[in-house]
């Protein structure tokens, strides 16, 4: 019997940390009428629509990785997340979080795993932070020491040793925030999902909290997932991007590779010695033109045939070619995703 | 109040860098296992939940204070109630032992009555706050009883002061003080009035599992349990098959049972009867609250979450 243990714990070690297969989700949605008529009429017969969260998704994560989840509104991200952590059931499909099916929730998944919700609050709310910490250190058995060691380090790390003490009704938005994720991290998790971490924080706070999640990181080699409107935490933060739309993967992959299967034109801005011209319209779409500087929007594939072109004709003092901003292109994606999706 | 033991103190030796972390991995903690390690973490559930209602201790003591104007109006009524009908007992109780059996409700309710349980068992469900105890290595129901326990602890603490000086005010009502076996019984009944008003409460918030909105269900059951519990007069004044109907069902364990027991109204081997289903009444509860709330899991881990 020792011997299959030992088997099992060496070969958990190569195992992915997360391993979603055909993930589905749908919800059953009433439809409410209008009016009192259909008020009444929904007491007796509920009409309902079935609406598809998340359609059969399938990635794998493997230990020490960092992903991010991209997705406009409504495009399942959450409901995935819920399903990782073992919230909810899915409608079919299987997933594995660190060896265990999520929705059983074992007692040993738990400990090792945290979700943060950004939207969400899971400190005591007339208590310093300091008592729910304690709290935690019960709840999930972490020795005194260790308790004591790593609470000094995250503390210290995000900057708010000294509001521990103060109730959490008083602190800002960004104190409690970096407390929330103090708490999710005290029991050392090997696996963190996070939705939406960032939400509401001017760019100090959100800085701060992307730089202890990547010190954390590289200390710790903990698995993350995270969920994010903001593209600055994903590029500070992660080297694989999975992007879903409409419930389905769209894109799954590092995120300078988003710029190359997604971007299809770059934004060249040139400097001109003299006044810039006025017919550089047939070299690409002109984004802005004022005295000497000129942008042009430019197809990917034809930049440097038509820079040459252009240097041609013109004298020119500067030029730099510079890719579209990663918002406009995950914009297009999800764009692009949607028409696809209404096609079929 | 003893504040946490040595948290964010400054003894803590701080790290040289702010990007310092330990760069071992973190050991996996292993679930305590055993009762006492239970006992342990529950402990300091109350003892955080302690300093946590201790926050509110001025609203504490106003809220006990004025509870105890209404009993004024109380007696004035029942002193005219009796005088009124001429005779000097009513449903087997004089009206001394009336005014002694309405004080001494307040002191079952002290115990069973359970303000904000199963609205906030609703909430939590209806805000998704729920999510905490399926994420966390933590049961919903053992977490909340501990959290009642301290509300309990440091109410009853808060208390003791009026409830002496009433209690002192109003020695004239009571035949002096039952002997040590009657008041072990009344303990007993009283922490057994405890579990079933807990349970009970626990399971009404449960219905929050399926229906939105439960405040107005909420209200009618404790409305309706204020009465048939006990709490507003002696069940025993009620017409004949009510106060037999009433008497079997468990809601007199939550008032009316534990003041009769003081006043020796039930002795010997129907004390010990009662006691019982007391006991079997908290279980059953306890079973149901547990059973609904699987059953809620199922259908919130199916639909939302």
């Amino acid at each position: 019997m020792i011997e299959v243990d030992q088997l099992n714990l060496v070969t958990s070690e190569f195992m992915a940390i997360v391993e979603a297969i055909g993930l589905t989700k749908t919800y059953r949605v009433f439809q409410k009428k209008e009016g009192v008529l259909g008020a009444l009429r929904g007491l007796y017969r509920r009409d309902y629509r079935e609406v598809c969260a998340v359609d059969e998704i399938s990635f794998t994560i493997e230990p020490g990785e960092m992903v991010a989840f991209l997705g406009p509104n409504g495009a399942g991200k959450t409901t995935t997340l819920k399903m990782l952590s073992g919230l909810i059931y899915p409608t079919s499909g299987e997933a594995r979080v660190l060896d265990f099916v999520p929705w059983q929730r074992a007692d040993l998944f738990r400990r090792q795993f945290s979700l943060v919700m950004g939207q969400k609050n899971q400190l005591w709310w007339d208590l310093p932070a300091a008592d729910s910490f304690q709290l935690h250190r019960e709840i999930y058995s972490i020795p005194q020491a260790e308790f004591a060691k790593t609470l000094g380090e995250l503390t210290e790390l995000l900057g708010v040793a000294k509001l521990t003490r103060q109730a959490v009704r008083e602190l800002s938005l960004g104190e409690r925030m970096k407390m929330e994720l103090i708490a999710a991290l005290l029991h050392g998790p090997r696996l963190l999902l996070l939705d939406e971490p960032t939400i509401g924080l001017d760019v100090v706070a959100q800085a701060a909290i992307q730089k202890c999640l990547r010190d954390y990181h590289s200390q710790r080699g903990v698995t993350m997932l995270l969920t994010s409107h903001y593209m600055r935490d994903v590029e500070a933060l992660c080297d694989r991007v999975l992007v879903i739309n409409r419930g389905g993967m769209v894109y799954d992959g590092p995120l300078a590779g988003i710029i190359e299967k997604f971007g299809e034109s770059k934004l060249v801005k040139l400097q001109f010695e003299g006044l810039a011209p006025d017919d550089l319209g047939r070299f690409g779409q002109v984004v802005r033109r004022e005295g000497p500087f000129a942008d042009i929007k430019i197809e990917r594939s034809r930049v440097s045939e038509i820079l040459s072109a252009v240097l041609e004709r013109h004298a020119l003092a500067d030029v730099t070619v510079e890719d579209p901003p990663l918002e406009e292109i995950i914009a297009k994606v999800f764009e692009e995703a949607r028409l696809d999706h209404d096609a079929a | 109040m003893t504040p946490p033991d040595g948290l964010a103190a400054p003894s803590a030796p701080a790290p040289p860098s702010a990007a310092t972390l330990a760069v071992e991995p973190l050991p996996r903690h292993a679930p305590p296992r055993g009762p006492i390690a239970t006992l342990k973490k529950h402990t300091k559930i109350l003892r955080v939940s302690l300093s946590e209602r201790m926050t509110y201790r001025s609203d504490f003591l106003l809220g006990t204070i004025l509870r105890f104007l209404p009993l004024v109006t109380t007696i004035l009524l029942w002193k005219s109630i009796y005088e009124s009908s001429g005779k000097s007992e009513l449903a087997g109780f004089r009206y001394r032992e009336m005014i002694a059996y309405l004080l001494l409700t307040h002191i079952s309710r002290m115990f069973s009555s359970m303000p904000g349980l199963a609205a906030g068992i609703a909430r939590d469900i209806r805000e998704g706050t729920l999510k905490r105890y399926l994420i966390q290595p933590v049961d919903m129901i053992a977490y909340l009883l501990s959290y009642r326990v301290a509300h309990k602890l440091a109410y009853i603490t808060m208390s003791i002061i009026p409830y002496v000086a009433l209690f002192g005010v109003c020695r004239g009502y009571f035949d002096g003080i039952p002997g040590p076996l009657t008041l072990a019984a009344y303990a007993v009944s009283l922490v057994l009035s405890f579990f079933v008003g807990f349970y009970f409460e626990a399971s009404v918030g449960m219905v929050g599992f399926w229906f939105l909105e439960v405040t107005s269900l909420l209200y009618i059951v404790m409305t309706l349990n204020f009465f048939i519990s006990g709490h507003m007069l002696p069940l025993d004044l009620l017409p004949s098959p009510w106060s037999t109907i009433l008497k079997a069902l468990p809601f007199q364990y939550m008032a009316y049972f534990p003041a009769v027991v003081f006043l020796r109204k039930i002795t010997g081997w129907n004390l010990v009867l009662h006691l019982l289903l007391e006991l079997t009444w908290a279980v059953v509860f306890m079973v149901l609250s547990r059973g609904l709330y699987r059953l809620g899991l199922k259908r919130y881990s199916a639909y939302g979450g």
